[in-house]
């Protein structure tokens, strides 16, 4: 059995037809995460929605090896062996919270599962079980809309657990979570790695993932005006080069 | 699929889908429409079967702009688009729960809002049948009026305004199968066909026209 692999191949990612970041050549392995920084625009998100399968690459791709999806097959895209939290949560207001991640755990299929998977603490967790393990126990039955903000991206970020996917992509996944829930949210990323899960995480708060590799992406020069802007600079026009071009015309 | 049908058939009940909001429109066109023709009841017999048909596809289009933005604005769709099931399923499941919450109870009340319209028996069963296959035809027409305009903050009026010409011939085929069923040499058979002809059609079409929408409007 091969070790499962993302590999990202000269991707670039953008909005519409203009590039915002990359290319990215790089490897995360099972196991590993991989941390995405950069300063506010720099197309953080835009480089998860495109790997959640959300947004079309400009260019390059994303190689997937020995990765399963919930169907038990080999996973043909990221996407379909992948968990994408955004920054809205996914869930109902009207509905109850033990309803809501019950509609995706029988909405996403429960995930693969090896033999003693389910021994180990790696299966598919019951509704009530992953709001426990989220901090959030006997609130099953509460409308998702009483929650407070930080109770409300516990409760989405408990769909990890419901439904079970090897790799989690997650976009600043601690938001309006207090210390305490930071913790608790690192302990479940480090379970997650243990049992061989695979985090690609955008994230301005430390995630504790000691190990992980930091891609920091540079905005371009010239589009940003932050620090930190040393990004590779456009070919400049040279007076002669103008010239030459309006010569010809 | 059956687990997306049975949540939004529940939200739409709970309240949040604004469905009985379709209802109550269709109840008040054609409670009204009585006062406003007079009391010439031979004049209301026989335009009755189209305005029931008119106030059935106008409370449909009412209702069909939320059909994908509640989704898209809690993040749902982005859930909905990278998971499992293909987009013209999904896009199939909501409409198929759209009709049931919204367009059913407009078929079963129909044949009492007809009695408003002093329309006898057999054009009540009439309306009552074309209404039930001609109506899941405007929900999938509709699907891709509302996923062309998911991203437009007040796109309501510009799903009506694109759904309404592609649902002019279910109107059609809808009253003419109605006239025919009343009016004793026309044959009902034809026209009924062909509006259970045009719901296939467009129930083919519509998801994945819609589902190709909402994939390629993703930000």
């Amino acid at each position: 059995m091969i070790r499962p692999r993302i590999a990202l191949q000269g991707l670039v990612v953008g909005r519409g037809a203009v590039a915002v970041a990359g290319p990215f050549d790089l490897a995360v392995a099972s196991g590993e995460a991989l941390v995405v920084t950069g300063p506010n625009g720099a197309g953080k998100s835009t480089l998860l929605r495109t790997l959640a399968g959300l947004l079309p690459p400009i260019s390059g791709g994303v190689r997937l090896e020995g990765l399963t999806a919930a169907d038990g097959e080999a996973a043909a895209r990221l996407a379909d062996a992948s968990h994408y939290v955004g920054h809205r949560h996914g869930m109902k207001a009207a509905l109850g919270v033990g309803e809501n991640l019950a509609f995706w755990a029988g909405y996403l299929g429960a995930g693969p599962l090896r033999t003693g998977e389910a021994a180990e603490g790696a299966g598919p967790l019951a509704p009530a079980e992953a709001l426990a393990a989220v901090g959030l126990p006997g609130l099953s039955d509460i409308p998702f809309a009483y929650l407070s903000a930080g109770q409300q991206r516990r409760a989405s970020l408990a769909r990890l657990l419901v439904a079970r996917r090897p790799v989690w992509i997650l976009d600043e996944p601690t938001s309006a979570l207090d210390l305490a829930s930071q913790a608790l949210f690192a302990g479940l990323v480090a379970g997650h790695l243990a049992r061989g899960g695979i985090a690609i995480a955008a994230t301005h708060h430390p995630l504790g993932l000691e190990a992980a590799q930091t891609l920091h992406i540079t905005p371009p020069a010239g589009r940003d005006d932050g620090p930190g802007s040393n990004g590779p600079v456009a070919p400049a026009i040279d007076d002669a080069a103008l010239a030459e071009a309006e010569g010809w015309l | 699929m059956t687990a997306l049908f049975l949540r939004d058939l529940r939200l739409a009940f709970s309240g949040g889908g604004g469905a009985t909001t379709g209802v109550i429109f269709f109840l008040a066109v054609i409670a009204t429409i009585p006062f406003g023709v007079g009391p010439d009841l031979n004049l209301l017999s026989r335009i009755g079967p189209a305005i029931l048909w008119i106030g059935a596809l106008l409370s449909t289009l009412l209702t069909l702009d939320r059909l994908f933005q509640a989704d898209r604005e809690d993040g749902t769709l982005d859930l909905l688009i990278a998971g499992p099931l293909p987009m013209p399923l999904v896009v199939l499941a909501k409409c198929l729960a759209l009709w049931a919450a919204s367009c059913l109870p407009l078929v079963l009340a129909s044949p009492v809002l007809g009695l408003f319209l002093a329309l006898e028996p057999a054009a009540l069963f009439a309306v009552m049948a074309t209404l039930f296959v001609g109506t899941p035809a405007i929900v999938f027409i509709g699907a891709v009026g509302a996923a062309v305009a998911v991203a437009l903050p007040r796109g309501g009026l510009l799903v009506s305004v694109l759904v309404l010409p592609l649902a002019i011939p279910v109107l059609i085929f809808g009253v003419s199968a109605t006239y025919a069923a009343v009016n004793e040499p026309d044959p009902f058979l034809p026209p009924f066909m062909i509006l259970c002809a045009l719901t296939l059609f467009f129930g083919a079409l519509g998801p994945i026209a819609a589902g190709a929408a909402l994939k390629g409007g993703g930000d």
